[in-house]
């Protein structure tokens, strides 16, 4: 089992969502998060004073994904997240030692 | 000639028609007319007596439907529009807090306003502060007070005024956002209504008054809606207060930029709409003065809006909204003074003037100084009533309102350049007794209360630690 965690730009959102729908993936968890990587930020003006926001909106994606589907979503994630400019995100896979369905206390890749 | 022969006329009309109105007890049943000519003619003077009665009675009831919209008007510009706009610009954690000051002042005022705050202001004849006459309204009823407005009752006028009273120390807390306590918000602004606005008011447009322009003042300062009594004296205060307080916690390194700018948007366009109450209202009457300051205002206010947004794209290549409705502001307060003695072309010019000047104010003096006048109370009203003032002194003139007399000079557009300097001892008065006047409170106020919240409320944010609340609850 692997977690993916992708950090796209929220426009790019509904189709990635749609894209992953199609491949099959029945589950993910959403959160909306703050960041920046090599992207600037840009600045505000309110009464003369300037303010840098360098933290930009971003959505975060997780899931956990039994080996045979990771190449899959990360292609499917790729293809649609992508608009080509600094700030598309990125993905970061990780191995997961276990899930456990809270329900029924189903294990392994059963449980996702 | 055509005017008195319309007049005739309408007369003749109108005594026609006395007894077809059946509200007229008194007038003869028309089975009973008689021709005029074999008529007493005492009787024909009662009917012009009857006539004369309806008349006043007709003029009473338009100035008074007119004065009690806009005192209505006046409201609104405290709640919810001066509070939307402020509570727009702090930042999330402290926006009930400056809301709650607002909604406070217009509950406190009002209840001081009729002990003693009506009396102090409009009471007497002194040349500073007024009396105790009127205290707890003895004597304010619906019978006109001839003094002030010979034609609404002077209930009408004591609440269109308390109005005023109500949005000046509101004005202050833009200054003091974000980091004064709401018990030494309270007591500071239940005194400085005492201290400082009530003898200002009285002064300028009370009885007797120092500067009254209209009832025998030493210095005539012209100041028709509140350029000192509301605009500099509590810009001043305002200034006084930001650096008695000090910096807000974080300022300038840390940003602070508004929460909602959606909400000022609102709150300037509340803002603005009322402005016809504050402006035009003063005329105390629907008349043709009313429409000229109307005018006035609303020029004034699109050409600041102007100015400061033109400012703004100039030096950063943008023009922002919070810049336009500051501009718009900017330019409804410098027109208070000059409202009901202005032509239209000079209010376009008093509103381009004190757009971009209150832009100079609140981007560059502000950051030379270093002071934290966190919402630009001083920026904005200080340094907008005072261009105002001395602004009306050049361009107030006869033609729009007489004040000085049929025919005779108002302002310097009129060749009476003496007014300017009228109008800077009212301005210079007006600086110095907001100065004074709040420096002493806040000492006062420091010793009873305390002025500051601590620095961890603060982090923690007014609406929790002084209202135990929070505006936007996300979890219910």
């Amino acid at each position: 089992m692997m977690k993916l965690e992708a950090i796209i730009q929220p426009s790019r959102f509904e189709s990635v969502k749609d894209a992953l729908r199609e491949v099959g993936i029945e589950g993910m968890t959403v959160t909306e998060v703050r960041g920046h990587g090599r992207q600037k930020g840009h600045t505000e003006v309110y009464r003369g004073r300037e303010y840098t926001v360098d933290l930009l909106p971003k959505l975060k994606l997780e899931m956990v994904l039994p080996d045979k589907l990771v190449n899959t979503v990360v292609d499917t994630i790729l293809k649609t997240a992508k608009t080509g400019k600094i700030g598309d995100g990125k993905i970061f896979l990780s191995r997961v030692e276990e899930a456990i369905r809270i329900r029924n206390e189903e294990r392994g890749e059963s449980a996702l | 000639m055509k005017r008195t022969v319309w007049k005739c006329c309408l007369l003749f009309a109108m005594v026609h028609a006395v007894p077809l109105h059946a509200q007229q007890p008194s007038a003869a049943p028309s089975s009973q007319r008689t021709p005029y000519a074999t008529q007493a003619p005492n009787l024909t003077n009662e009917k012009l007596a009857q006539l004369d009665q309806r008349v006043t009675a007709a003029q009473s009831s338009a100035d008074n439907a007119w004065m009690l919209v806009s005192a209505a008007l006046v409201l609104m510009m405290t709640g919810p529009g001066l509070a939307l706009f402020y509570g727009g610009l702090v930042r999330r954690k402290n926006t009930l807090a400056i809301m709650m000051q607002s909604f406070m002042l217009m509950a406190v005022i009002t209840v001081m306003w009729a002990l003693v705050g009506y009396s102090l202001c409009f009471g007497g004849n002194g040349p500073v502060i007024g009396g105790f006459e009127h205290a707890f309204l003895r004597g304010v009823g619906t019978e006109p007070n001839a003094d002030y407005a010979g034609t609404i009752p002077q209930m009408t006028f004591m609440v269109y005024q308390l109005m005023f009273a109500i949005i000046t120390p509101a004005l202050i807390t833009g200054a003091t956002a974000e980091r004064m306590k709401f018990s030494g918000t309270v007591l500071f602004m239940i005194l400085w209504f005492l201290v400082v606005y009530a003898p200002l008011a009285h002064m300028v447009w009370g009885k007797g008054g120092l500067l009254n322009a209209s009832l025998g003042g030493r210095f005539p300062t012209l100041d028709f809606a509140g350029g000192t009594v509301v605009h500099i004296s509590s810009g001043v205060s305002a200034f006084v207060c930001a650096l008695y307080l000090g910096k807000r916690t974080g300022f300038p390194k840390q940003p602070m930029p508004p929460h909602s700018l959606v909400l000022s948007f609102i709150g300037a366009c509340l803002l603005w709409v009322g402005w016809f109450g504050f402006n035009a209202g003063s005329a105390l009457a629907s008349s043709p003065l009313a429409t000229s300051a109307f005018v006035a205002t609303h020029f004034a206010a699109a050409a600041a809006a102007l100015s400061w947004s033109v400012a703004e794209w100039i030096k950063n290549g943008r023009a922002s909204a919070l810049g336009a409705i500051s501009g718009a502001v900017a330019g409804l307060v410098a027109i208070t003074p000059a409202a009901g003695f202005v032509a239209p072309m000079p209010a376009l010019i008093i509103g381009l003037v004190a757009g971009a000047c209150c832009y100079w104010m609140v981007t560059r003096v502000k950051a030379i100084f270093g002071y934290d006048d966190a919402l630009d109370a001083f920026g904005v009203h200080g340094a907008g009533g005072t261009i105002g003032a001395l602004l009306t002194g050049v361009f107030a003139t006869q033609v729009i309102n007489p004040i000085f007399g049929a025919g005779k000079a108002v302002g310097g557009s009129d060749g009476h350049w003496g007014q300017v300097g009228n109008q800077l001892v009212g301005v210079l008065i007006a600086w110095g007794f907001a100065l004074v006047g709040t420096l002493v409170l806040l000492k006062v106020v420091d010793l009873i209360t305390g002025l500051r919240v601590t620095e961890d409320q603060e982090i923690e944010g007014l609406d929790i630690t002084q209202h135990g609340e929070e505006a936007y609850n996300l979890e219910s």
